[in-house]
């Protein structure tokens, strides 16, 4: 996308040559119950600021449900999620996301009966320095297009840059996306991508739930792999050739 | 004209019109806050009546023991009730979120009867009498029929009541979290929004609108313990016409149904009791999300 040079003048975020890293998230042995069923087993990691992290994995091995938990989504949980610094295990969704969140849900949760502007102008501000509305229709055109229409009227694609615009107004830094290629046509696909290493280039704070490694693997510092509830590895950039044995075992259906 | 053409006298028609618009305008404003509860909360709140009952009786208490009059009662009852209603959310509905319905349907219901059998208790079931504001008495001959300053009243502020609450709904911020928080209330609190309050003041405003309600009721139904839960199975049915939750459908329901009862009672006075569940029947079979309800 051309945008990610001329939008790279906006907002940055975080000391760019900082040698001490900032953790914006740690989890640290969590576990997480939807009734009867235990969805996570004790989870640990550490994102730090500026990082675009992936939890890559099968259906069902609990990515969504980290999102989720971090979200204060889930009912019930325990362990310790350290948000920015702040414990936020026993805090309310919206406490969590006034500390700077921004969440993009698997289903992408357009509001049906809001219009498309209405939709981007929900989310309360979270933290200063997100970005305008005409900065927002500039990355997003479709959506400057279709901004009257319901959002029940939007095609996959249009919600799907809905439910990240809206997000990016908010002043959110760090950034917890939920399979946002999923169903989308190879173009809309690409244009994430390109929105993404805009959004990594001014320093948010990204974990990305992908199924799409091709996709996710040029974009990700690091890559986490869950299964059955686990973290079973972490994989850097730099080893994705050597540790291809890993992907292969866990992810393969 | 009309009397020849429909064997109808004009004031008749008209006196059955007025009286339609008038019970219409309540049934409006009740279902309106069943509407605004329903959406946020996922109860069907039957304790609607004894609330607007318990607006009539704020503001008779007030009259007759702190001398207020219609007007400072017609803001005062509806703010008190209300309090009351976030008090009734925050400390017993909110333990059912998340529960089956039943069990909202269940306590408000309870909560209704606990409420009119205290008040039957303490004041009688006979009506006490309320007086309509100075200002308001007498009326105005229209020619083809005598209006009633204070029924024109009523159906004014209903009205305006009415319009308000679908502007802050349809074209106001809080009205977008409303609309949101009934759509997908865990995904606006993700978003930083605390739905629990909005929840709890969305009741507050629902029960108010029913005060509210009770209070323009009280000159024209007397104010009786008992006076909320004769009406409200008619209003449930106006929700159930209008499409549950639905703000738009509330108002225009609530008020064409008034009329279609005051016009039955004209044409088939046998009916006019039964009419308004006839239409709930019809509608039930052809539109059972009701006919402003989305179907999902």
């Amino acid at each position: 996308m051309s945008g990610a040079g001329k939008h790279s003048a906006g907002i940055e975020i975080g000391g760019e040559h900082s040698s001490e890293k900032i953790e914006d998230l740690r989890i640290t042995d969590l576990h997480a119950f939807y009734g009867e069923s235990h969805a996570l087993h004790g989870i640990d990691m550490t994102v730090y600021q500026g990082e675009l992290v992936t939890l890559l994995g099968r259906n069902g091995a609990g990515r969504t449900t980290t999102l989720r938990a971090v979200m204060g989504l889930i009912g019930s949980r325990s362990g310790s999620i350290m948000l920015k610094g702040k414990e936020v295990i026993k805090a309310s969704a919206h406490e969590i996301a006034r500390l700077g969140v921004g969440y993009c849900p698997e289903e992408r949760g357009i509001f049906a009966s809001l219009s498309v502007e209405e939709n981007l102008l929900l989310p309360p501000h979270v933290a200063p320095g997100g970005m305008s509305v005409e900065e927002l229709y500039e990355i997003f055109p479709n959506l400057a297009e279709r901004r009257t229409s319901p959002g029940m009227r939007l095609s996959g694609g249009e919600q799907q840059m809905l439910a990240m615009a809206r997000i990016l107004r908010t002043g959110a830094t760090l950034l917890l996306l939920d399979e946002i290629t999923e169903g989308l046509a190879p173009v809309i696909v690409d244009k994430l991508g390109d929105v993404l290493t805009m959004l990594k280039e001014r320093g948010f704070t990204i974990v990305l739930v992908e199924q799409n490694f091709q996709f996710a693997a040029p974009l990700a510092d690091r890559h986490f792999i869950m299964d059955h509830g686990h973290i079973v590895d972490c994989v850097l950039q730099s080893e994705l050739q050597e540790k291809q044995a890993v992907f292969d075992e866990y992810l393969s259906v | 004209m009309f009397s020849d053409l429909l064997g109808i006298a004009p004031q008749v028609l008209f006196g059955q019109l007025l009286l339609g618009l008038i019970n219409g305008s309540f049934y409006a404003v009740l279902s309106l806050g069943l509407a605004v509860i329903f959406g946020l909360l996922n109860i069907v709140n039957f304790a609607h009546g004894a609330l607007y009952m318990l607006g009539a009786f704020a503001a008779w208490l007030l009259g007759k023991y702190l001398h207020i009059d219609y007007w400072g009662a017609l803001i005062l009852a509806p703010l008190i009730v209300g309090f009351i209603g976030v008090l009734l959310d925050r400390f017993l509905l909110r333990r059912l979120a998340g529960v089956d319905h039943l069990y909202g349907l269940l306590l408000t219901f309870g909560l209704a009867m606990l409420i009119e059998g205290l008040f039957v208790k303490m004041f009688g079931a006979s009506g006490q009498p309320f007086a309509a504001p100075k200002a308001l008495n007498g009326g105005v001959n229209l020619g083809f029929m005598f209006l009633p300053y204070y029924r024109a009243w009523v159906v004014v502020a209903s009205l305006v009541v009415c319009a308000v609450t679908w502007y802050v709904f349809e074209r106001t911020k809080i009205g977008a979290y409303l609309r949101a928080g009934t759509e997908n209330p865990k995904l606006l609190q993700a978003f930083g929004v605390n739905v629990p309050l909005l929840t709890t003041l969305a009741y507050g405003y629902g029960v108010a609108l029913a005060a509210f309600a009770g209070v323009l009721a009280a000159p024209i139904t007397q104010v009786n313990p008992l006076m909320g839960s004769n009406l409200i199975i008619v209003v449930f049915a106006v929700v159930v016409i209008g499409g549950m939750g639905s703000i738009m459908g509330a108002i225009v329901t609530g008020l064409s149904m008034g009329v279609v009862e005051g016009l039955t009672k004209v044409f088939w006075p046998e009916a006019s009791s039964t009419i308004i569940f006839i239409v709930m029947a019809i509608v039930l079979v052809l539109r059972p999300a009701g006919l402003f309800g989305r179907t999902n």
